[in-house]
């Protein structure tokens, strides 16, 4: 009891009830929920943020014209489908990765990003504001075109993150429970076999034999996972340990954790050798590429690789996918001089 | 290339599942059916009986779904001491007959939602929809697929269905007593569902169309 009441003491960002107590219970059912899931209990140290839900826009008291707006980023969030063909040219949506509508921890919950942003990157080697983080998931995770910075679109997503991080106080020093898609630990061997079969026991019903997934209609009802409707070769769920994570947390749908971390990794890895649209970043040569890309980003991919089981080298290829360019405008180099 | 093998497989298994032995006949399905209309109505529709079992529509729905739950009743599976004498009836063309039949009826419309409230309706709509992430109840048409009409042969279509049926359905999962889904998929999704929920999902399920025209 006393171990728990301490997370709630330290998280401070747990405004939506009325009184204190409240607020307590609140937070302790949600954390008992995780991890009855089998999540981790948050650390001492770390920030536990509840996301306010659409439920509770409709109570706040904000503008009424600014709850239109964000309820416009949520419905893109959720839908975003509706660009397709102008910013994506694959069968995903945003919550297709980011889970329960972007709020869900241990599924990279975007509201981090509207209080640690702006920002240096790695990735790019440069700071990014939200907007530009928004852009780097359409242009890689879509396999898309980020809509302009500064359009309604774009300004409706950036409304709906933010609000999302309601009462988050700015830069936060504290480290953010759930946040990303955390990797089990690495095992000492990754099997390309074992991989395929934990998958077609455990993901094809699903996302199909080839990991095509399904769409009816116009609807994405599971996203594919490798292939041309899939995210591109830059994509952070590329890096093994990022896919391993986020299967480990989030899949098969509905039952978290449920794997062992030997089969979320031997999935991860089996996943990670299947063809997807080239990188945006692609320089014509995929040994010239990974040189480029290899210390930010690569070099926990298979991007460039030989695949063990046919020699395959992974990435080498000109598919941009249902994509008619390779690399959007917005992937250039900032240098604030 | 890796296409072509997995493709020649899903043939095979198909043919050799047992389905497809001549091929599905619903002229024929309609007169193994005759038996059926009881309780599923001439129409397919069944009936929403509020206090007692009600009668599933079949109407409309996935062809490889209705064969599957046949089978399932037949193997045990799926246990329902009012289906046992019925489905003990029908062979395995028999089986693919009906349920070609079956599912090239009009979808009828779902009852059982008329005394729902609008805060229950509500409710309902928010898990067929979005789901309860608080719990972990993933939304219903993130696997029923849009409107929760159906997804494949694995997902059937749930809106349009009778209230009570749903509600047993779900019931039953819960307690254990269904449990012929696939990877526990509707189990673990159930278990987590209040009794509340569980109605209020029902009632608006059963208010909507089963199909989109
Ligand atoms: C294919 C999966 C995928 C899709 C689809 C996707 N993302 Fe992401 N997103 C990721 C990954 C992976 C990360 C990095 C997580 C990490 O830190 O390890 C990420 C990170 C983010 C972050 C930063 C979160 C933080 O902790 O700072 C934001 C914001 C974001 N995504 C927004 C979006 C938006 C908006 C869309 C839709 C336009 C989208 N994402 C679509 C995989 C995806
Ligand atoms: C019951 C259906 C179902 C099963 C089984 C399932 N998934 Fe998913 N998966 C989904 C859905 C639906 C989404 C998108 C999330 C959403 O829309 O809420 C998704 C998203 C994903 C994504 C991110 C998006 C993408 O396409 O890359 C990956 C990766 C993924 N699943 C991998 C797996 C793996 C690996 C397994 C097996 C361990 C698995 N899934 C089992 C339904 C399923
Ligand atoms: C005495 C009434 C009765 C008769 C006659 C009857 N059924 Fe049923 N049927 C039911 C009930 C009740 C259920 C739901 C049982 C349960 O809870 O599993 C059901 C369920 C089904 C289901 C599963 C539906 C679903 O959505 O999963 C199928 C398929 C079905 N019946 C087909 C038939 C066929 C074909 C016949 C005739 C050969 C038939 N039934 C005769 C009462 C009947
Ligand atoms: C993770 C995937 C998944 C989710 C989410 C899901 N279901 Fe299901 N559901 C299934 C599967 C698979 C079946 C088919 C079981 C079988 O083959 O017998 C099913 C069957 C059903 C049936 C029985 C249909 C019939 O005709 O007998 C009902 C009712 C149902 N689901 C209701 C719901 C409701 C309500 C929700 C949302 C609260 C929901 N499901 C969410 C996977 C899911």
């Amino acid at each position: 009891m006393i171990r728990t009441f301490s997370y709630v003491a330290l998280s401070g960002t747990l405004l939506f009830s009325a009184t204190a107590a409240a607020t307590d219970d609140t937070t302790q059912q949600y954390i008992n929920t995780l991890t009855e899931l089998g999540y981790p209990a948050p650390k001492a140290n770390e920030l536990v943020h509840i996301p306010p839900t659409m439920e509770d826009l409709e109570n706040a008291s904000l503008h009424p014209e600014l709850k239109r707006v964000i309820r416009r980023g949520y419905d893109l969030f959720t839908n975003t489908q509706q660009l397709r063909g102008e910013n994506v040219f694959n069968n995903m949506n945003c919550s297709s990765c980011h889970m329960g509508e972007g709020r869900m921890p241990f599924s990279a919950p975007v509201w981090p990003a509207a209080v640690t942003l702006p920002n240096y990157r790695g990735k790019n080697d440069h700071v990014n504001n939200l907007e530009e983080r928004i852009a780097g998931c359409f242009t890689y995770s879509m396999n898309g075109k980020p809509p302009e910075y500064g359009s309604d679109n774009m300004l409706a997503l950036s409304a709906y993150h933010q609000w999302l991080a309601k009462g988050v106080a700015m830069y936060p020093e504290k480290p953010i429970y759930g946040r990303g898609f955390p990797a089990p630990d690495r095992p000492a061997k990754l099997s390309y076999a074992r991989g395929e079969a934990a998958f077609d026991e455990n993901c094809s019903v699903c996302h199909g034999n080839d990991g095509e997934g399904l769409r009816v209609g116009n609807h994405t009802v599971f996203p594919a996972i490798w292939g041309d409707m899939s995210n591109n070769w830059g994509a952070g769920i590329v890096r093994v340990f990022t896919a391993a994570g986020f299967i480990k947390n989030n899949m098969p749908l509905g039952q978290p954790n449920s794997l062992s971390d030997q089969e979320a990794w031997d999935i991860a890895y089996y996943m990670s050798n299947q063809e997807r649209p080239q990188d945006p970043r692609y320089t014509g040569d995929v040994k010239d590429t990974l040189e480029k890309t290899q210390e930010r980003f690569h070099k926990h991919s298979m991007y460039g690789q030989a695949r063990e089981t046919d020699g395959h080298v992974l990435g080498d290829h000109n598919n941009t996918g249902e994509k008619p360019f390779l690399k959007p405008d917005s992937v250039r180099p900032r240098t604030f001089e | 290339m890796k296409k072509l093998p997995i493709l020649l497989t899903a043939l095979g298994l198909a043919a050799c599942s047992g389905f497809a032995l001549a091929e599905a006949d619903a002229t024929r399905g309609a007169a193994s059916a005759a038996v059926c209309m009881a309780c599923h109505q001439a129409d397919g529709s069944g009936m929403n009986i509020p206090g007692g079992e009600s009668w599933p529509r079949l109407a409309g729905l996935d062809a490889a779904y209705i064969s599957k739950q046949l089978h399932d009743y037949k193997s045990g599976k799926r246990s329902s001491a009012s289906m046992m004498p019925f489905v003990n009836m029908l062979d395995d063309q028999k089986i693919a007959d009906v349920a070609a039949y079956y599912a090239g009826l009009p979808a009828t419309k779902g009852k059982g939602s008329e005394s729902a409230n609008e805060a229950t309706l509500k409710r309902g709509q928010q898990l067929a929809e979005r789901g309860d992430w608080s719990r972990y109840v993933v939304s219903c048409k993130s696997c029923h697929g849009p409107d929760n009409q159906g997804a494949g042969a694995v997902f059937p279509g749930i809106a349009g269905q009778h209230a009570g049926y749903i509600k047993t359905q779900l019931q039953a999962w819960k307690a254990g007593t269904r449990k012929n889904d696939t990877q526990d998929l509707m189990g673990s999704i159930a278990r987590r569902m209040s009794d509340d929920d569980i109605n209020a999902v029902a009632a608006w399920l059963a208010s909507q169309s089963a199909s989109a025209n």
